[in-house]
């Protein structure tokens, strides 16, 4: 049962605090500038960091000379990877392949690669002696695009490729030399050759996507100091303090215990604070120096330390000419700079969904991680997603008016439906494809008449949907206590960094036990008091998180329920939880408060719920890359737009925006609906303007002076958001995650309006105005020369 | 080192005094002195507004603004509009409209608007995105936060309709 939500209409649950418009907890704390983020955090007898970074792609390092840097009053240490081998003899790390060195051994592998800290009481003296530091180098061939890269048999970003073994989809990984791809993921469903032969038409294009960076504007930063008894304390702006410490102390070689890592709010995340960033680093550093140790990034660092992947996709579809598509084969090479942070998940997780929302008799896919002379890329809201968004829904537009079959019916004939396989054999459930599509369309007035304007400023409509799996697989574990006096607090990992957690986990927990969602209190991620969290990525927290919150708030709730039962006489099936405390069938009442101070004859005790949350998965099979349980859940994002496209200076301005995303019950509408309108505001940036520019592997436009993100004159004169409910069983009262279902659909639908608007096609992203106006001006048959 | 100079000021109302280096920053000075967090450095380029202080009746960005021009000023951040319990007019519209998500942009935004409301108390979205233009928000809460300069307004208006002057409607009302 399906349902399309008025936005503002609550749709309450029997206890009413999950669908409620609960106002995000920390409001007062955010407004009043009193929320804590980690970049506030300063502790005595701290030390800054400044890292000294490499100016060349690639190179060997014949030298590093630290001495006049050291020499500089005020300067407390210089350390290079040297220092490092000394505290951890096995310096390398990474989420899928221990890859990273803490600072830069033997070889730099990309503009920005840490090569030496300088240590000062006083950060204006630390930077002032990075300069100081002279490195020399031997410099080696960089390659800097993926499909160069790929093909590269003479030139190595890494002599040996090393996976993790971190991750169980991973875990067959072996390790491999003599290439820059790190991984490649292979599916292979159906007889490719004969749906090909059937098809009447085959189209084959190439598509790019650009470097974007995330940048969140609290820059990464990360805190690190040894505790009395030796142990390291790092607080950090990590959306992963679970990821954080298993990884730190398996480089030291310490038990997990002897490692706490603790985070706060986030100021912004959308990737850039996940597995390890800086914490290794610093960890290190305090290690060395006895001392506390920041070391917070400059906005310009922060474009040389995580990026999105580029990304080149070939797609050759096959398709009938009444519109149904009977074949895809679709290549992937992703742009995973230096070293492979989460690219080789990326690479196999948005792989396998490069066949989009549709039905398809035969499919190929191929997606591979390629290892090049940039700063690294990782995750970035949509996991990749967008990337091949952009190229199966654009290409949808294409072979549509190329049949002569309007878009949306093109997309109606062969959209995905409940019962059916997807491409990897996963037979889809509770995944809302048709009702976001027909949403779409209804919001978009898909079948009105379209004023395309004439003159200088065309108009034209565009639209697209976009599919994405939960990673998988992946855990998370709750704590749901219940204090002496009644009072609730939540133990979770899950890092508020925005998409407003805090607020939703209290809800689920606060429906269960019968509490105001105000009432409850979220304990921040603190690994010495929050239990596991895989981490707070791929908008997997809702459905995973929210279902380990709702486990232990449902045991916490059982132990109250056993006790006042002990305690009345009553079945516990009499009892019923309401209003922060039990009723029971005579009319009497306890509060949690009461039936705790009648167990231990004070105010005293505490009933402590867990919830631990593992979805069935089966890892895709080796040859085929397919598996019947690829995720636990679907995600189906749309987006339409109306455009204006000015034919004398190639600008495209989005007058009218809609975004619909499937959440599958929406905890919080106010928050899923923000969540979906912002996805949808940073895709755009990444569709219109968002670059960056490389020159020699260096980031000319590092800073946003000219990298521009949007701001409130991008804002379209009408947005509006759509959500969709398509309750999935496995989902906490159904839901499912929407952090970046906004984003999916996008950039196609921008490239698809533009293309209504004037005729042109554009494959690449951003849609600069340069960019658009080449297109009209060959169109015209007047091609430019590159300037 | 060079040499420290003692400035003088009044922050949030209170005087207060501070030996700072001549090159460091205002959002430097105050979260050193201060502890003031609100006032946060992002793009240490004068382009995102995280830093927004109100120096004097106008918003400067504290990234950029030496510390040593602030003596004998009146320096403003967020924590002197209002308290947890007792928000200004602009906070309390930024609750109710969720003008925020991760909330890192948000005190530059609420002293940026507040500057603005007090010189156009009705201003058109048009008037608003012009205004806040250099005001950035990775999250992208655009829509809410115009929606909450707007609510706030109207907050304004009918205070200043109860007899309040502006610059004391502006503040939290104790
Ligand atoms: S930090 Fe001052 S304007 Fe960005
Ligand atoms: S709320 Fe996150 S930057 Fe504005």
């Amino acid at each position: 049962m399906s349902k399309v939500l008025e936005s503002g209409v609550p749709a309450g649950t029997e206890q009413g605090q999950v669908g409620r418009a609960v106002k995000r907890l920390e409001s007062q704390a955010k407004v009043t500038g009193r929320a804590e983020y980690i970049h506030n955090l300063e502790v005595p007898g701290m030390l800054h960091a400044k890292v000294v970074r490499s100016t060349i792609a690639h190179a060997r390092i014949r030298g590093i000379d630290t001495q006049e840097a050291k020499e500089l009053p005020g300067v407390y240490d210089v350390i290079t990877g040297e220092d490092i081998l000394k505290v951890i003899p096995d310096p390398y790390y990474g989420p899928a392949f221990h890859d990273q060195p803490i600072l830069a051994l033997d070889k730099v592998r990309h503009v920005g690669e840490p090569v030496a800290v300088v240590l000062a009481t006083d950060v204006h003296v630390a930077d002032r002696a990075t300069d100081l530091v002279e490195i020399d180098y031997e410099e080696l061939e960089p390659l800097f695009h993926e499909v160069e890269s790929a093909k590269s048999e003479t030139t190595f970003v890494h002599d040996v490729i090393r996976p993790a073994g971190t991750f169980a989809d991973l875990k067959t990984l072996q390790p491999r030399a003599k290439t820059n791809v790190s991984m490649e993921y292979h599916l292979r469903n159906g007889d490719l050759d004969a749906a090909f032969a059937k098809a009447d038409r085959v189209f084959e294009h190439t598509f790019r996507s650009q470097q974007v960076s995330h940048l969140p504007l609290e820059p990464i930063v990360t805190l690190a100091q040894l505790t009395d008894t030796g142990n390291l304390l790092i607080h950090t702006a990590s959306q992963s303090p679970s990821f954080v410490r298993i990884e730190v102390a398996r480089l030291l070689g310490w038990p997990e215990n002897k490692v706490r890592v603790r985070t706060a709010y986030l100021g912004g995340g959308f990737g850039a604070k996940l597995y390890i960033k800086l914490e290794a680093l610093v960890a290190a550093l305090a290690l060395i120096t006895q001392r506390p140790v920041r070391l917070s990034l400059t906005m310009e660092e922060q474009f040389y330390t995580i990026t999105r992947h580029a990304a080149t996709v070939t797609i050759r579809t096959g398709v009938t000419n009444d519109g149904r598509i009977v074949a895809r084969d679709c290549k992937t090479w992703w742009n995973g700079g230096a070293y492979a942070d989460i690219g080789p998940r990326v690479t196999q997780k948005s792989g396998f969904t490069a066949a989009g929302p549709y039905d398809i008799e035969a499919v190929s896919l191929d997606s591979y991680a390629v290892y090049t002379n940039l700063p690294p890329a990782g995750a970035l809201r949509g996991f990749g997603i967008p990337q091949l968004v952009w190229a199966y829904e654009s290409q949808a537009d294409i072979i549509a008016r190329e049949l002569g079959i309007d878009p949306l019916e093109f997309r109606r004939k062969n959209i995905l439906r409940n019962g059916r396989p997807h491409a990897t054999g996963t037979v889809m459930e509770d995944v809302g494809t048709v009702e976001v599509l027909e949403e779409l369309a209804r919001k978009m007035r898909w079948d009105e008449p379209f004023d395309h304007g004439s003159g200088p400023i065309r108009r034209g409509r565009g639209l697209a949907i976009g599919i994405k799996a939960a990673v998988s697989p992946t855990t998370s574990v709750a704590f749901v206590n219940l204090y002496s006096d009644g009072s609730c607090g939540v133990y979770c990992g899950t890092v508020d960094m925005g998409q407003g957690s805090d607020t939703a986990m209290a809800q689920i927990a606060a429906d269960v036990l019968g509490l105001e969602a105000e009432s409850v209190r979220v304990i921040h991620p603190d690994t010495e008091v929050t239990p596991y969290d895989m981490a707070t990525l791929g908008s997997r927290s809702t459905f995973h998180m929210g279902n380990a919150v709702r486990l232990a708030a449902e045991d916490a709730k059982r132990q109250m329920v056993a006790l006042c039962a002990e305690q009345t006489g009553f079945a516990p099936e009499a009892l019923a939880v309401q209003d922060g405390g039990v009723a029971a069938p005579d009319g009497s009442f306890f509060t949690y408060g009461d039936i705790l101070a009648r167990r231990f004859g004070m105010q005293a005790g505490n009933v402590l719920g867990v919830g631990s949350y593992f979805p069935y998965y089966k890892k895709p099979d080796a040859t085929t890359g397919m598996s019947d349980h690829i995720t636990p859940y679907w995600m189906v994002g749309g987006s339409g737009v109306e455009v204006e496209v000015d034919t004398e200076t190639g600008k495209v301005r989005i007058v009218r925006l809609v975004t619909v995303g499937d959440c599958g019950k929406a905890i919080n509408p106010g928050i899923v609906k923000r969540q979906l309108s912002g996805a949808s505001f940073m895709q755009m940036g990444f569709t219109l303007f968002e670059e960056m520019v490389f020159d020699e592997g260096q980031v000319v436009n590092a800073s946003m002076a000219d990298y521009k993100i949007p701001g409130f004159w991008d804002l379209p004169e009408q947005n509006e958001v759509s959500i969709v409910e398509v309750p999935h069983r496995n989902g906490p009262f159904g839901a499912k995650g929407i952090g970046e279902t906004g984003s999916l659909g996008l950039s196609p639908a921008v490239a698809n309006a533009v293309y209504d608007a004037v005729g042109v096609r554009i494959y690449e992203t951003p849609l600069t105005p340069e960019r658009v106006l080449r297109a009209l001006r060959e169109q015209q048959g007047r091609v430019w020369g590159d300037a | 080192m060079a040499e420290l100079q003692t400035i003088r000021f009044r922050l949030n109302g209170r005087p207060v005094e501070l030996a700072v280096q001549p090159y460091e920053t205002l959002v430097e000075a105050l979260r050193r002195g201060f502890q003031m967090y609100s006032v946060r450095e992002s793009c240490g380029q004068g382009l995102c507004g995280c830093c927004t202080v109100n120096v004097d009746g106008r918003a400067v960005s504290g990234c950029l603004y030496l510390a040593v021009l602030v003596d004998g000023c009146d320096v403003q951040t967020v924590e002197g509009l209002g308290t947890l319990n007792q928000l200004s007019p602009v906070q309390e519209a930024f609750v109710e409209c969720e003008g925020f998500q991760c909330g890192f942009c948000t005190p530059g935004m609420i002293m940026m608007a507040t500057q603005l409301l007090q010189e156009n108390p009705d201003p058109t979205d048009e008037e608003i995105k012009h205004y806040m233009s250099g005001n950035l928000c990775r999250c992208a809460a655009y829509p809410e936060i115009i929606a909450a300069v707007h609510r706030a307004a109207e907050k304004l208006r009918a205070q200043t309709a109860a007899g309040n002057t502006p610059a004391t409607a502006i503040m939290a009302q104790r």
